[in-house]
């Protein structure tokens, strides 16, 4: 039941890149690590995805457009929900923080700086617009389960973190 | 083994759907902007491990079960949550009151399903722990601001502590469906529990500067179907959409 290793037939892959994160837009669900697995087996996809969160509402959304992007490109195929190994943040690739980033959501720190920041109101999330450091918690919950909602102190813009998860 | 598995399925997720559907009263409604998000937040995390739960539930079940008929078409004394997620929303006090109480015990709770022989449920609470420690520390959080803020604030988180405290100990009471499942591997010992519980509650009441209440009247009977008074109407209201129009899909 266990599977801590992606499997994904390289032929999917760049079909999979196409679909994206109904509710981050410039994020794909491969740069998010989402996608556990995608077997083909005899012109049948097997694919295997993770909730962010066990609320997440956009995984039905993600469910249904991998089909429609391997229906697209010729395969038909089976999405099986799966929770365990339990997704992480650290399953975000550097290419998908990129992304976050220039989306205007502070990528996750690491697991002991995002304490710091969440219990103890340190200042060292950047700032996606100003880049500044200067930057404050005003809320742990943000515009969704993942996310916690911020302020930058020197440009003034809200926005949103996105928090570590591990 | 089979009715027993069921049973206690309901029981853990039956917690999380009642507090879940509690706080989600509060949408649009509120304190502050923050505050309301974080709540429904909250709410929508309980409700996605609720439907982890009675998917799993209603495989066992068979029947023609689903997550939804186990949700949403049970009478009252099939549900098996303790009476304190049931509690209304009767002040902002009450409800990071009832939420602190029961994050404290769902966090200690989830680290021992983690262990489970079942491998679905150690699944789900590894998923659900992740989520259950950020709502341990927003609770926590409020309840200092509430009970180290003003004499007001302080007054009425100590009123809804005070309130609360009775439903405290059904947190820690097995019935035979539990202890089937504790001997099977596959349940917690909830009783075990209980230290912990009321060691880590207790430091946060006192650096909230909230007095520990020292009555030992405590209440029970949800986990048997028992439930209290406010349970009806929010039955009522959670269910009036699938009885009203039956297997209504949006
Ligand atoms: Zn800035």
């Amino acid at each position: 039941m266990v599977e801590e290793q992606q499997h994904i037939d390289e032929i999917l892959i760049p079909i999979l890149e196409q679909v994206s994160d109904p509710e981050i837009p410039v994020l794909s669900i491969m740069d998010m690590g989402v996608v556990r697995s995608a077997i083909i087996e005899n012109n049948l996809v097997k694919v295997k995805i993770t909730p962010t969160y066990s609320g997440c509402p956009a995984m039905d959304v993600i469910g249904d457009d991998i089909k429609a992007a391997l229906k697209k490109a010729g395969y038909e195929s089976e999405i099986e929900l799966i929770l365990a190994p339990a997704w992480t943040t650290d399953w975000i690739t550097p290419r998908g923080r990129k992304a976050l980033e220039a989306y205007g959501i502070a990528a996750p720190l690491e697991a002991e700086a995002d304490k710091d920041v969440l219990l103890h109101g340190k200042r060292i999330v950047k700032c996606p617009q100003c880049g500044s450091t200067n930057t404050r918690l005003v809320s742990q919950f943000g515009s969704t389960a993942c996310k916690a909602q911020f302020q930058c102190d020197d440009c003034h813009e809200p926005f949103d973190y996105f928090k570590c998860l591990k | 083994m089979k009715h027993n598995l069921y049973r206690y399925i309901l029981g853990i997720a039956d917690n999380s759907l009642i507090l879940g559907q509690r706080l989600g009263e509060l949408c649009g409604h509120g304190p502050n902007l923050e505050t309301d998000i974080a709540c429904t937040n909250m709410s929508l995390d309980l409700l996605g491990q609720v439907r982890s739960y009675y998917q799993y539930a209603a495989k066992i079940k068979g029947e023609g079960a689903s997550e939804d008929s186990i949700a949403f078409l049970r009478k009252e004394r099939e549900y098996y949550n303790v009476l304190l997620v049931e509690q209304p929303n009767t002040d902002f006090g009450y409800t990071m009151a009832r939420q602190f109480l029961f994050d404290v015990y769902h966090l200690l709770f989830l680290t021992e399903l983690q262990k489970s022989s079942d491998l679905t449920l150690s699944a789900i609470a590894t998923k659900s722990i992740k989520e259950v420690s950020y709502h341990q520390r927003f609770s926590s959080d409020w309840i200092k601001r509430l009970g180290d803020g003003t004499e007001e604030s302080n007054t009425r988180i100590q009123t809804a502590i005070n309130d609360l405290w009775t439903y405290t100990d059904e947190l820690f009471y097995l019935t035979d469906a539990d202890k089937a499942m504790v001997e099977e591997g596959i349940g917690v010992d909830v009783a075990t529990l209980k230290d912990a519980y009321y060691k880590t509650v207790s430091e946060v009441l006192e650096e909230a500067r909230i007095e520990i209440p020292e009555s030992k009247y405590f209440q029970k009977g949800g986990k048997q179907g028992i439930h209290t008074e406010h349970m009806g109407y929010l039955l009522a209201d959670m269910q009036y959409m699938q009885r009203a129009y039956p297997n209504m899909e949006w």
